[in-house]
């Protein structure tokens, strides 16, 4: 089929779904309008839990089997990738890593920023229950910023401060941590990923049980899932290509 | 005031939308789809989702735009 | 009428993702017009649990003001987080596709090969 006819079938596809959702939001409740029935169950349930932040406590205490899925896909993406990238035979070659040209101002950039960053994660997913933040928001921050020593430096320094075998490690032990608190719930609570740990007061660091404990096992794991994805990606461009 | 700022968030994440899907070069669509993000993160602080703006900023910012550039690196542009 | 153009945008991103989809030449184009479309659900979701006056979802113990709707809030955020990994599953499929067919044309990528 040419680009010409599927372009002409997908717009008449496209206008057709275009109909059927206008017809679906105009039968919306009113836009910014009071009725939330999940806002209304939930604020009660996290202040008894004594976690200021509603979405972490949405995310690790009363949803938290969704969360354990969601953490496993994140994982078998991670090893989806790391199958897919596997180097075959025929790239078993090489090629040196090179130091390209950075800009003075981006190299100190870099490197006054790297420390801050790292700060900043670990902040972000320690803080996860009281403010805005958590573990998945946190790892991100975490592998983003590991990467600003590529990105502002060399990748022979990346290479050298990225312990790839701990990384890998780091992942699967969190995973499993989270199941592993998961079973302590059942033991001590009698529902799987019960919020056993005592409550504590609103508001400090140590409070809300189990929901900071789990904001740190996935971030540890999302940060490190990603080191390792990106790992895998920079290395491609060091592989030698054959041109026969 | 609210539905002023609300309507000019909407307004700047459906042209950046409309800029990522319309660049044919991937290369360039790297760049696109960061400044499509970063609408994105405006948009959500406007609904009053901070967690959700925090993790959109730092994944369509930094990861997903780097491992573009990464694979167009290997695959090669057009 | 906000509303309509909350979700309106919504629908817009969508259909431009899926338009974006079906009229790529390139696959990291295509990959690229997938984070469009699924950019589309959030403000979708994100619109749902919004609240006019309300705050956000972090509360004091005493809190007074309402806060919009967290459950749509811990979907989403999730949701960004898995789909970047996704994305980077989608981008290896690339990578060796490119090895082993020599083209990321969607176009020329037709016939199945042994």
């Amino acid at each position: 089929m040419t680009l010409r006819a599927r372009t002409w079938l997908c717009a008449a596809g496209a206008l057709g779904v275009a109909v059927l959702l206008v017809t679906a939001f105009l039968r919306m409740p009113r836009f910014g309008g009071d009725l939330h029935v999940y806002r209304d169950l939930a604020l009660p349930a996290t202040l008894a839990r004594m976690t200021p932040n509603l979405v972490s406590s949405v995310n690790f205490d009363l949803r938290a089997l969704d969360t354990l899925g969601e953490e496993t896909i994140v994982a078998a993406a991670v090893v989806g990738t790391l199958s897919l990238l596997q180097p075959s035979p025929a790239e078993r070659e090489r090629i040196e890593p090179q130091r390209g040209y950075v800009m003075p101002v981006v190299k100190v950039a870099g490197y006054l920023l790297l420390p801050v960053t790292l700060l900043l994660g670990l902040d972000v997913v320690a803080h996860g229950h009281l403010t805005p933040g958590g573990g998945f928001q946190g790892g991100v921050v975490l592998a983003t910023g590991w990467h600003l020593l590529y990105i502002s430096g060399s990748y022979p320094a990346l290479a050298r401060l990225r312990p790839i075998d701990w990384c890998e490690y780091a992942e699967a032990a969190a995973t499993g941590l989270y199941v592993v608190t998961g079973l302590a719930g059942l033991i001590a609570g009698g529902a799987f990923l019960a919020n056993v740990l005592p409550k504590g007061e609103f508001g400090s660091l140590l409070s809300a049980g189990t929901v900071p404990v789990l904001s740190v096992l996935v971030g540890i794991e999302v940060a490190a899932g990603l080191v390792v994805l990106l790992a895998q990606f920079l290395g491609q461009g060091l592989i030698r290509e054959e041109h026969s | 005031m609210t539905t002023a700022v609300l309507l000019v968030a909407l307004a700047f994440v459906a042209v950046a939308g409309f800029a990522v899907v319309a660049t044919p070069d991937p290369r360039r669509q790297a760049i696109t789809l960061s400044l499509f993000s970063l609408c994105l993160t405006l948009l959500f602080v406007v609904l009053q989702a901070p967690d959700v703006a925090l993790s959109e900023l730092a994944v369509g910012s930094a990861v997903v735009p780097l491992l573009v550039l990464l694979t167009i690196r290997k695959v090669g542009g057009r | 009428m906000i509303g309509m153009a909350c979700y309106g945008v919504a629908g817009w991103l969508l259909l431009l993702g899926a338009i974006g989809i079906v009229r790529s030449r390139h696959l990291v184009h295509t990959v690229v017009s997938l984070s469009v479309a699924q950019a589309g659900t959030y403000v979708l979701l994100l619109g749902i649990g919004y609240q006019d006056q309300a705050g956000a979802p972090i509360v004091a113990q005493d809190q007074r003001q309402p806060v919009v709707d967290p459950m749509v809030q811990a979907m989403t955020l999730t949701d960004i987080v898995v789909s970047a990994t996704i994305t980077a599953l989608l981008l290896g499929l690339t990578i060796q596709i490119s090895k082993r067919h020599g083209t990321v044309d969607p176009d020329e990528l037709r016939a199945l090969r042994g």
